[in-house]
């Protein structure tokens, strides 16, 4: 059987080229790994070298010929002991099938608006909500740094797999203490001080849930975790569509996010918007000890990688928290925690108890403000969004975080969308100022949102000011 | 998993107390390499050679096909062929217990996959981006992955692999399951940062990983010389205490016998261990390079001089293995090759469905 020598796509974006210079000729012995031929590509001048060894039959395409098209035939070889002369010229026209097969299932692909896979999946998933807390249940005061803690340690005695990796997380006790007596309870290796090396051990507990842990990787703050945020897109969001769904990755990366206080631009930072904007990462930020103790235990629980946004502000923190066996809550699902029927007020995390004063200051002057905490950021909760929207018709959201690409406008990409039919007023977004956080306490106070700007903002869509 | 948990058989036989052999200086890079030297070469019987040989012609007749369908337009993007590194992969992966270990490598795994024994109709059909691929299509090259064989992947990113591979080895340890995690890197790679950071914590950890460095010479088209201040890699763990072994990647039997001391001492409790395997591209880094950095005579010097297939097949001939039994195989791998790429050229494209599925495995 002859072989058939085929201009070759010698880059992904190849199309055609010219066949610069043939090194042999009719009548040639190649082997494996001669030159043939010198092909002039779009990037650059490459050599083609033969595959196969025999000889060199019939050359089809004469040196110097331009715009020759990926797949056409240029020459014959014919395989050891065969005729040189029967290795005639097949018809090129066969060599362009491929390209063309390929063509056309491309264009079989949907069109139009295409949902990521997680709001298929959510909008397939059943509706949940929280759990109901049955009548008489003992209610406890938690500070958010114990409901954290507590969530770690019942799930640790729950699954030998869960482990905790971080710095200072054992022997200091937490570097914001958050982590306070795991040592004691499940011993140093459960509970591992790493080095200061944020991407080597961002990528050693992604590799420990690949290889069928379930670890719990605390950063000190997010600003650090730009160091390791390759393995948390590239190796832990991305690997169970990259396999086919073969490769789980249940990690769990938390620690402080957003602005503390005092500390300036480069350890003051909201990356909510950047992780809820990668598919096949989960993204949580609660603002309450209940939120964060249940959540919590749902994200160590969940199959997938998930990004738990902590703040350092609310930590210390008091909320009421039902003293269950299990208080594990949906992943997914914001939470009305506020009820009312003016306007209103989406945030997460530190921005709910802003909102919350600002709803205060408003029933004041007769406005009666509905507060929705979204606690998870990817999958977002469209649906009780654009409920709270077709009750009050109006919608604010406050964002501890830059109005640039945020959850704030995408908020406000969802009710332009779903939800221009319900508006009363155009949405407004209360965002800190788009400048690096200064450290001067006056100028930090200028930059950061408050209760202040939050209920300036509900006023105006409410055409009050 | 502290400090104090920290233990080399080595050094606890010759100290009473860790801090005195920690401080003591008597920790021997070479150690792993003066065995090693002792006998380079595996003593593999005939029937053990000859599957090496089949493995490595595999491999070379798969990754030809490859570059044949890359050629045709068949596979698209990115495909950094194996050939002339058969025998790390072969080596090494022969010395492995199955079920046991774990493997994990970086974009260039077709070769580290067939050595594991994966059908190659399935690896195949990936690179032409087809349902029935490994990855559902969805991978391709780069992104490959079996966890029924424990094979890990197939990461694209340049040095990811390693501390994932850290962290496979610290789930065989945190489990005590016996083994241990062979992960592979490039000399390129071997300059990233995060590979030192695990260094540094696979030591003091005492992980049961394997360090594989496959020095081609070339980082895409920069040479060793060009971006490497220490160009001997197994020497680049000397600061953490790990030791080295320098070998001859082009030598199967040598890449066997090296795998025998390094992951003996690894499954021993000892730590890591890092390899340099010396070896040699004979393609391009990738489908679509010029190769104007190397002269041709370099690359056809090593074809002829330092061939592994070649040289395995000459071991084999002085062995007395039939040289009618090698055209067999020869025909067999053919064949099987063949097979590989018309299944792949011929299965289905993805149904569009499969673009949402896979994104997250629970539903919210």
């Amino acid at each position: 059987m002859a072989i058939e020598l085929k201009m070759p796509a010698l880059s992904p974006t190849m199309e055609e080229g010219t066949l610069a210079r043939w090194l042999v000729k009719e009548g040639d012995t190649v082997s494996a790994g001669d030159v043939l031929a010198e092909i002039e590509t779009d990037k650059a001048t490459m050599e083609f070298e033969s595959i196969d060894e025999g000889t060199v039959g019939k050359i089809l395409v004469p040196e110097g010929s331009e715009g020759v098209k990926v797949g056409t035939v240029i020459a014959v070889l014919a395989a050891e002991g065969e005729d040189v002369a029967s290795a005639a010229a097949p018809a090129p026209a066969a060599a362009e099938t491929p390209a063309e097969e390929q063509k056309s299932s491309e264009s079989e692909a949907p069109k139009g608006k295409a949902p990521s896979g997680t709001e298929k999946l959510a909008a397939t998933a059943k509706p949940v909500s929280d759990p109901d807390v049955p009548p008489g249940t003992n209610m406890v005061r938690l500070t958010v740094r114990e409901a954290l803690r507590d969530a770690m340690a019942e799930e640790m005695r729950r699954d030998e797999r869960v482990f905790v990796m971080g710095e200072e997380v054992a022997e200091y006790q937490g570097a914001y203490k958050v982590t306070q007596g795991l040592l004691e309870e499940f011993g140093p290796k459960r509970v591992i001080d790493t080095p200061i090396t944020e991407y080597g051990f961002a990528g050693i507990g992604t590799g420990a849930a690949m290889g069928g842990l379930r670890p719990i990787v605390e950063f000190m703050t997010f600003n650090f975790a730009m160091q390791a945020i390759d393995h948390i897109v590239n190796s832990a969001a991305k690997t169970n569509y990259m396999s086919g769904g073969q490769m789980r990755c249940p990690v769990v990366f938390r620690g402080p996010n957003g602005a503390a206080s005092r500390v300036a631009a480069q350890h003051s930072q909201n990356f909510g918007p950047w992780y809820a904007s990668v598919p096949g990462l989960i993204v949580i930020a609660p603002y309450d000890a209940s939120d964060a103790k249940g959540l919590l235990k749902a994200a160590i629980r969940s199959e997938d990688p998930v990004v738990f946004l902590e703040n350092e502000l609310v930590y210390g923190r008091s909320f009421e928290v039902a003293q269950l066996d299990d208080h594990v809550l949906p992943i997914g699902k914001a939470r009305i925690v506020r009820e009312g029927s003016d306007v209103t007020i989406v945030s997460y995390s530190i921005g709910v108890g802003l909102a919350l004063e600002a709803a205060e200051t408003l029933a004041g002057e007769g406005i009666d403000a509905e507060v929705v905490d979204l606690r998870t950021l990817r999958p977002l909760d469209r649906e009780t969004i654009l409920a709270s929207l077709a009750k009050t018709n109006r919608l604010v959201i406050a964002e501890e975080g830059w109005p640039t690409c945020s959850i704030a406008s995408e908020v406000m990409a969802i009710c332009m969308e779903d939800g221009f039919d319900h508006l009363d007023a155009p949405v407004l977004r209360v965002c800190n100022e788009d400048v690096p956080l200064p450290y001067a306490a006056n100028l930090e106070h200028l930059a950061l949102i408050d209760a202040g700007r939050i209920a300036e903002a509900a006023r105006k869509v409410c055409y009050r000011n | 998993m502290a400090r104090a948990a920290r233990s080399n058989a080595a050094k606890t036989k010759r100290n009473s107390s860790e801090d005195a052999a920690a401080s003591s200086g008597n920790f021997e890079l070479r150690s792993l390499q003066e065995r090693f030297e002792k006998n380079r070469r595996y003593k593999a019987e005939p029937e053990l050679l000859l599957h090496l040989y089949e493995q490595m012609l595999l491999i070379r007749r798969f990754e030809e096909k490859a570059g044949q369908l890359y050629g045709l337009g068949l596979i698209g993007g990115f495909c950094h062929l194996y050939i002339g590194q058969e025998a790390v992969a072969v080596g090494l992966q022969s010395a492995l217990q199955e079920g046991k270990d774990s493997v994990i490598t970086g974009y260039r795994d077709h070769g580290h996959m067939l050595a594991y024994g994966i059908d190659p109709k399935i690896i195949m059909a990936e690179l032409t981006g087809r349902q029935a691929g490994i990855s559902k299509g969805k991978g391709g090259s780069m992104h490959m992955f079996s966890t029924e064989h424990a094979f890990y992947g197939g990461h694209g990113i340049v040095g990811a692999q390693v501390p994932l591979g850290a962290g496979l080895a610290f789930a065989h340890k945190y489990r005590d399951d016996g083994g241990i995690c062979l992960a592979y890197f490039g000399d390129g790679a071997a300059n990233q940062g995060q590979v030192y950071e695990t260094f540094n914590m696979a030591s003091l950890w005492n992980l049961p990983i394997v360090f594989a460095i496959e020095n081609n010479q070339y980082a895409m088209g920069t040479s060793v010389k060009r971006s490497s201040a220490e160009i001997e890699f197994y020497r680049r763990g000397t600061a953490f205490r790990i030791p080295g072994m320098d070998v001859n990647g082009m030598d199967v039997l040598e890449v066997r016998q090296a795998a025998e001391v390094a992951f003996a001492h690894v499954r021993e409790g000892n730590g890591p261990v890092l390899m340099e395997l010396n070896t040699y591209r004979y393609r391009g880094h990738s489908m679509s390079d010029p190769a104007k950095y190397r002269t041709r005579e370099e690359v056809q010097n090593v074809r002829e001089h330092s061939d592994p297939i070649e040289g395995a097949k000459a071991d084999l001939l002085k062995l007395g293995v039939d040289e009618e039994k090698l055209k067999d195989i020869d025909k067999r791998i053919k064949a099987q090759v063949a097979e590989a790429a018309d299944f792949a050229e011929t299965s289905p494209e993805p149904s569009p469905d499969e673009l949402y599925t896979d994104v997250l495995v629970g539903s919210y």
